[in-house]
């Protein structure tokens, strides 16, 4: 956040030193495509809370503390890619799995698709991408995560 | 008849959560506090990056972007958008916006799909704070596996994509 401020604001010196009306377009653009994108992003936020009050943290250290080898995978899977956990939140929650017996394969699962996959993003990467092209990213990045937990689960 | 629905969904959603509060429906009103906190880290940061992207679109000359990171560009082009993208910091849904703005400068298909990799598993900040709870280890080795993964992914993407006439767009 800080960092983004830092740049952000360096960049926009920078560029109004050079060209003001140039920045002024440059600024205009940027948010103008915010605005448009804000009625998606309050929805996807809106599901994000709602999956959030329905999953809460304490269940799925109680669903990936269960499972072991495929069965983890699968479940961790699942978690991660229903849903949006911001890493500041994901990383710690991950340490306490790690600590309570969850094997460090089921855990790279969990990040992995909770970074790349995401079906409640999927409305809005549609957007971008076009539906069919999202599905076939969310499905390769999650044949990939699994992959990860396979040759993590060889290696640690 | 999308852009209706655009601004119905949310409204709904959003006056449901309103009544909650009104009538004191618990299950809402966490629904509520939950959206609101998202709601607030998102505010202040979306707007900031945006008009960073703004920014980098007036002044990011198309033809040299596209020399470096284009359809010609090679192995070099893939280590610079790995590198761009490892930069960076936020969700994914904050990456978008950059991708499509790749797209727009010349950035190829393949190069589109590896940025979002690597943005997605790789970013320093994230790093740093996988670090510090999962250990160095981990950390390392989830990394080094995934970088194949997600190139080999860039490629994927790039064959099936051939002929079918993509394009990234901007809501």
């Amino acid at each position: 956040m800080l960092e983004l401020t830092v740049i952000t604001m360096v960049f926009l010196v920078v560029s109004f030193v050079k060209d003001r009306a140039k920045t002024w377009l440059g600024i205009q653009k940027g948010l103008s495509m915010f605005i448009r994108l804000l009625p998606a992003l309050v929805t996807m936020l809106m599901m994000v809370a709602l999956l959030l009050s329905i999953i809460p943290e304490e269940m799925i250290v109680r669903h990936l503390g269960t499972g072991s080898g495929a069965t983890g995978w699968a479940v961790a899977a699942l978690f991660g890619s229903v849903s949006l956990i911001p890493g500041f939140i994901a990383f710690p929650l991950s340490s306490v799995l790690v600590k309570s017996g969850v094997a460090y394969s089921t855990i790279a699962v969990f990040i992995t698709t909770l970074m790349m996959v995401g079906i409640v993003t999927l409305p809005l990467e549609s957007r971008y991408f076009g539906l069919m092209t999202a599905l076939v990213r969310n499905l390769l990045s999650l044949v990939a995560a699994l992959l990860i937990g396979l040759i993590m689960s060889f290696l640690l | 008849m999308r852009k209706k629905w655009d601004y119905i969904i949310p409204g709904i959603l959003l006056a449901m959560t309103g009544i909650s509060y009104l009538v004191g429906f618990e299950p809402g009103k966490l629904i509520g506090f939950n959206f609101w906190l998202f709601l607030k880290e998102m505010v202040l940061f979306l707007p900031l990056l945006f008009v960073l992207i703004g920014i980098f679109d007036v002044w990011m000359p198309r033809r040299k972007i596209e020399r470096h990171i284009g359809e010609q560009s090679g192995w070099k082009g893939t280590i610079l958008v790995i590198l761009m993208a490892m930069l960076q910091a936020g969700p994914l849904y904050g990456a978008f916006p950059f991708a499509y703005l790749l797209w727009k400068k010349g950035c190829s298909v393949r190069n589109i799909f590896i940025y979002l990799g690597a943005y997605s598993t790789m970013k320093i900040p994230m790093l740093t704070f996988e670090i510090g709870f999962l250990g160095l280890r981990f950390s390392m080795l989830r990394t080094l596996i995934s970088l194949p993964l997600f190139i080999a992914a860039g490629y994927l993407m790039e064959r099936y994509l051939r002929g079918k006439n993509f394009e990234v767009k901007t809501p």
